[in-house]
């Protein structure tokens, strides 16, 4: 369980706290939506449940973040980063850049924490194994499309085996076919019972995928609740996010008087 | 002479046709040292001061038989460096030569920069010819006389410099969230075979450089000229 409380963050630097006052649990087996305007602190958010915020970015946090009831300031990063894994908008960056095959690159992090070489292999195995990406492990990392290179990236954090994941807008960066592929395998892992916090632009992804969505605006969480209702709220698009197609559908169909029958009935 | 000579012959040309890249390593070795070899040869041949049989007189400049011996010899030791180098890098690759070095006790941070750097390069090409590109969509003289290119230089070299840097962040934070910083040794989940032969032969040639030192200054090496 992943616990932000009453946290705020000001980045070294800046004037005004980036997020304010934000409170959040992730339970086991959850995945948590996260929408909101740019600038909204998305990005911000995510730094700080996984740690990065502020022990690789500099900044001042106020509040705390629980793994499972304990206080994480006092954990290392590689600590936190075997308990709560972090995905990126940019595929390649997030990918080492010196491995040479798609199966050293995930086992890169397992190496990292020097685990026992058998141990490495067999979770580098499970999570090609979890993506479906099995066959790309003797591919080179920095020829794969841009989909496939963020599966690459959330397979070398599950090798790390982390309680948690936390993704900020893993299919910003991705063209429709790459979206579709990373959306399907985070399906997949949510089925499977991960607990995920995920920050998205596309809606469509998070009602597939989510059970809450938070909205966060202006560095507070303006709004949180099911995600269907939260999804639908009006004000949202007015913030500059687009509600799932299928709530527009509906919406488009109940504006030209197709209020009810059969289409509505097949949308809910 | 004889000394470079023979080394060149058997710590350079040997192995390099036992591994079979003779052709390459004569090809980029003799490309490397043209220039510096010729201007040694000449320097040498016609400026050694002192030299006492004339071989030939052109003008103010006369080279001696002492200058070419010395000329000679200077090449030789030339063509021994950049055949050594050459051969370094024609038969090991870098990946594997980071992990063995890593695996020898080399900080990983120490090795991961050894590795990028190898491996970004690629990378900065990729981005520096997308960037000429996207220039050249705008109207940028990339040909042409070497002053235009070069002011054409100036708004291609800054995204790419900027672009590397502002990654530089992306990169560590990616890093650190795959446990990077944890101090001690990282697993290594393989490292390039190492028989025992080539064990022996290894041990056998830092072995040489004092032999050969101690064999020089006995004095021993100049009976063989
Ligand atoms: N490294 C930084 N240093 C200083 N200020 C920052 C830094 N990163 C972000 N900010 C500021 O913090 C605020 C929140 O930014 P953040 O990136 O968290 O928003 P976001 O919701 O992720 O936006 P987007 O949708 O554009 O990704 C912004 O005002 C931004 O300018
Ligand atoms: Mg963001």
């Amino acid at each position: 369980m992943l616990v932000l409380e009453a946290v705020s963050y000001r980045y070294a630097g800046a004037e005004r706290p980036a997020i304010r006052q934000v409170s959040l649990t992730l339970d086991k087996g959850e995945v948590l939506g996260v929408v909101g305007p740019s600038e909204a602190g998305k990005t911000t958010l995510c730094l700080v449940a996984s740690g990065l915020a502020p022990r690789a970015i500099r900044g001042a946090m106020d509040g705390r973040v629980l793994l499972d009831g304990a206080d994480t300031t006092a954990l290392p990063m590689h600590e936190m980063a075997a308990r709560a894994g972090i995905c990126f908008q940019h595929p390649q960056t997030q990918l080492s850049g010196i491995c040479g095959t798609v199966f050293e690159e995930i086992a890169f992090g397992p190496m990292n924490l020097g685990l026992q070489r058998d141990d490495v292999v067999v979770r580098t195995w499970d999570a090609l194994d979890v993506l479906g990406i099995t066959a790309l492990a003797e591919r080179d990392p920095m020829q794969l499309s841009g989909g496939q290179m963020q599966l690459v990236a959330i397979g070398g954090l599950l090798a790390l085996r982390p309680a948690h994941l936390i993704l900020d807008e893993p299919t910003a960066q991705l063209d429709p076919g790459g979206t579709r592929l990373v959306g399907e395998c985070l399906a997949r892992l949510a089925a499977g019972g991960a607990s995920i916090l995920i920050t998205e632009q596309k809606t469509d992804l998070l009602e597939r995928i989510c059970g809450r969505v938070v909205v966060l605006e202006k560095g507070g969480i303006v709004a949180a609740g099911p995600t269907d209702e939260v999804l639908a709220a009006a004000g949202l698009a007015a913030m500059g996010v687009a509600a799932p197609s299928r709530v527009r559908v509906r919406r488009a169909l109940a504006g030209a008087g197709f209020g009810d029958g059969a289409i509505m009935d097949a949308l809910h | 002479m004889v000394g470079p000579i023979t080394l060149l012959a058997t710590a350079v040309v040997l192995p390099a046709a036992a591994a079979g890249v003779l052709r390459r390593l004569l090809r980029t070795s003799m490309v490397l040292s043209l220039p510096i070899g010729i201007s040694a040869l000449l320097v040498n041949l016609f400026f050694f001061p002192g030299g006492s049989e004339v071989l030939l007189r052109l003008g103010p400049v006369t080279a001696t038989r002492e200058g070419l011996e010395l000329a000679l010899q200077v090449l030789a030791r030339i063509l021994a460096i950049s055949g050594a180098i050459t051969l370094f890098y024609l038969t090991t690759r870098p990946a594997e030569l980071v992990v063995d070095l890593e695996r020898r006790g080399v900080s990983p941070r120490l090795a991961f920069v050894a590795n990028a750097s190898v491996q970004t390069v690629p990378a900065m090409v990729d981005r520096a010819s997308a960037i000429i590109a996207a220039q050249r969509a705008r109207g940028l003289d990339t040909e042409g006389s070497i002053a235009q290119r070069a002011r054409g230089l100036v708004p291609i070299v800054g995204p790419v410099i900027m672009g590397s840097i502002a990654e530089v962040e992306q990169r560590t934070m990616a890093l650190e969230a795959r446990g990077f910083t944890r101090p001690g040794r990282r697993t290594l989940l393989w490292h390039p075979a190492d028989s025992g032969a080539e064990r022996v032969a290894r041990w056998l040639l830092v072995l040489t450089v004092p032999a050969l030192l101690v064999a020089r200054s006995a004095g021993w090496l100049d009976l063989l000229g």
